[in-house]
């Protein structure tokens, strides 16, 4: 069948067979060219299949149930009863206030540092290698062991470092965990130490991939160092900003384990006596595997879900318009 | 003004006296809490409760070592089992991701193929899905599975990672000369004996970088942990760790020797490797 294109020869059986292991061959390769591609992304889709969009979608059909986490597998249908349940739950609006707020006043502070130290981290500098590497080091440190320390950084009494830094320039003792403005700046001190240094890499390689040039035109228009930050800088920095700025928000979304493990024992699953702390995600946790409630914990979860669509549309309506005035 | 200069990075001006200053103080807050940690984990209970708070270590780390590695958590298992479920996690989980990544990041970098800018989006648009959007339908899969307190259900969910397969995809596609690729085929070799034999001597340094990322992110990563392991099953460190900080009657010296022994791992091989890891998240950023 394959043999047909064989030169004409009269050692024809060798030269056809010859032909049909190339032919073979070549259909082999060509079925590798096609196929191999696929195989090689497959183990990710089939993966992120399973175990991201399934649940994903699951999370928002649980949430339309009444479902108990002492017996996950039996679900009675509730239509929107747990949407509904959360509109009068004050924990709730809480939690979501929170998340805001904790968010806002971890992610705004940091990435002003960040930015400015990743300035400084621009110079040309005796040991970057260790600055960098000594911001870096909060990074590779868990949430769990962050949130120990810090849990003694804002001990109630003179012996946490807090109060103790207070102390020192005159300031009474703070009680940290018990009011609601402290104890979410005391959250936000273990989110800040620990994004820090990370996204001020991030800046600084976005920095060093600016033109030379630009800065050069500018000194030439005699625009000093605070002048060239501002006017060349920033603006070419304005894509990783806005990247920085969702990874926080979503970050800040999912802001569980900093509240959780900073209250305690006693208060960490409530987010505070009163919930002063308590966050969204912290609050899906806390309705799965405390109040035992998995319907209404899918409820919040998907409220999390819609809140970071909406943070990833507006993303990507301003990295549009971002690239249009550029 | 100072002199300004040309270097590999772009034109700098050298720092003046106030940039280190600034930069040592935030090298010194970033160092400081982790250096608390130890000091603290060398007192005792009684002198972490007075102030001014401990600053120069004491006696007591070996002990106060010795007594979090034995402590049993409310299951009846110590620190050393919960380190070796980290290991054995965090080890599957970057291998693997570092594997799929490659392949994956291969195929989107150099590979044409139908529908291969689509899927590249897919990709990119899955890299921030917060987990508690899939925690609640995981929790329901493993236990219909009865895998609640089993490794693979935390091993099997983080076997790849989009931002894995971006990194790498983004890496390739600069670092891999198609020349090669071509020489390859010319050759006879098959698409796996090409990524064995070209792709992944090339990737090495990037598939290094994106190893010991992936690491610290299984190493510290917590809620997925908590839920599937529970601090009274069978436990990662982290979730150990929280159990343990949780605890009654412990003593607080003891607690922060829990956190040294849960972070020493990987400071240890950030001392090593900082270069490279600062110079793989500086790539990522840059071309991400």
């Amino acid at each position: 069948m394959s043999v047909v294109e064989s030169p004409a020869a009269p050692s024809a059986p060798k030269t056809s067979d010859d032909a049909r292991r190339r032919a073979r061959r070549s259909l082999l390769h060509r079925l590798d060219t096609k196929a191999s591609p696929y195989l090689f992304v497959a183990p990710f889709f089939l993966l992120f299949a399973v175990f991201g969009i399934f649940p994903l979608i699951w999370t928002g059909w649980m949430s339309l149930h009444s479902v108990s986490t002492l017996a996950p597998g039996q679900m009675t249908w509730d239509g929107l009863g747990n949407y509904t349940m959360l509109g009068h739950d004050a924990v709730f609006w809480k939690s979501l206030r929170n998340t805001v707020t904790i968010g806002l006043i971890s992610a705004v502070p940091q990435l002003l540092m960040a930015m400015g130290l990743a300035h400084l981290l621009n110079y040309r500098l005796r040991g970057r290698m260790f600055f960098r590497v000594a911001l870096l080091a909060p990074y590779a440190t868990s949430v769990a062991a962050a949130a120990l320390i810090f849990q003694f950084v804002f001990q109630q009494n003179d012996a946490g470092f807090a109060n103790w830094f207070l102390h020192l320039f005159g300031f009474k003792a703070v009680a940290w965990e018990p009011g609601t403005w402290t104890s979410q700046l005391a959250v936000s001190a273990i989110v800040i130490w620990r994004w820090t240094g990370y996204n001020t890499l991030i800046y600084l390689a976005a920095m060093q991939a600016v033109p030379g040039e630009l800065y050069e035109a500018a000194a030439l228009d005699g625009a000093g160092r605070w002048r060239q930050f501002r006017n060349v800088t920033v603006p070419s920095l304005r894509p990783t900003i806005l990247f920085t700025v969702i990874i926080s928000a979503i970050g800040s979304l999912q802001l569980f384990g900093e509240p959780y493990l900073f209250g305690g024992s006693a208060q960490g699953i409530n987010g505070g006596s009163s919930n002063q702390y308590s966050t969204l995600a912290l609050y899906v946790y806390r309705l799965a595997f405390n109040s035992e409630h998995l319907g209404r914990a899918a409820a919040v979860a998907w409220v999390i879900f819609f809140i970071a669509v909406i943070v990833g549309g507006l993303n990507a309506l301003i990295a549009r318009r971002l690239s249009r005035s550029a | 003004m100072s002199l300004r200069t040309r270097n590999p990075a772009g034109r700098l001006h050298s720092g003046g006296p106030i940039t280190y200053i600034v930069l040592s103080v935030v090298a010194l807050v970033s160092l400081f809490p982790l250096y608390f940690a130890v000091v603290a984990a060398s007192t005792s209970q009684s002198r972490i409760a007075q102030s001014p708070p401990p600053l120069i270590p004491h006696g007591n780390l070996l002990q106060n070592l010795r007594a979090v590695w034995d402590y049993q958590g409310p299951g009846a298992h110590t620190l050393g089992l919960a380190m070796v479920n980290s290991i054995i996690v965090a080890g599957a989980v970057t291998v693997s991701t570092v594997l799929f990544s490659t392949f994956a990041g291969f195929a989107f970098a150099k590979l044409r193929f139908t529908g291969r800018n689509l899927l590249l989006i897919l990709v990119v648009a899955t890299i921030a899905v917060p987990p508690q959007l899939i925690v609640l339908p995981l929790f329901q899969i493993i236990s219909g599975l009865h895998w609640t307190n089993q490794l693979q259900s935390v091993i099997l969910p983080s076997l790849v990672t989009a931002f894995g397969v971006f990194f790498m995809r983004q890496f390739l596609s600069e670092a891999l000369p198609t020349e090669l690729l071509e020489a390859a085929r010319v050759d006879g070799a098959n698409s796996l004996r090409t990524v064995w034999h070209v792709v992944f001597p090339v990737a090495r340094p990037a598939m290094a970088v994106l190893g010991m990322l992936t690491f610290v992110q299984a190493w510290n990563d917590f809620l997925w942990p908590l839920i599937a392991l529970t601090p009274s099953g069978n436990p990662t460190l982290q979730v150990a760790l929280a159990s343990i900080g949780g605890g009654y009657n412990i003593n607080e010296a003891v607690i922060m020797a829990g956190a040294v022994v849960a972070t020493v791992p990987l400071l240890l091989a950030f001392a090593l490797f900082g270069k490279q890891i600062v110079g793989g998240i500086m790539q990522g950023a840059v071309k991400g």
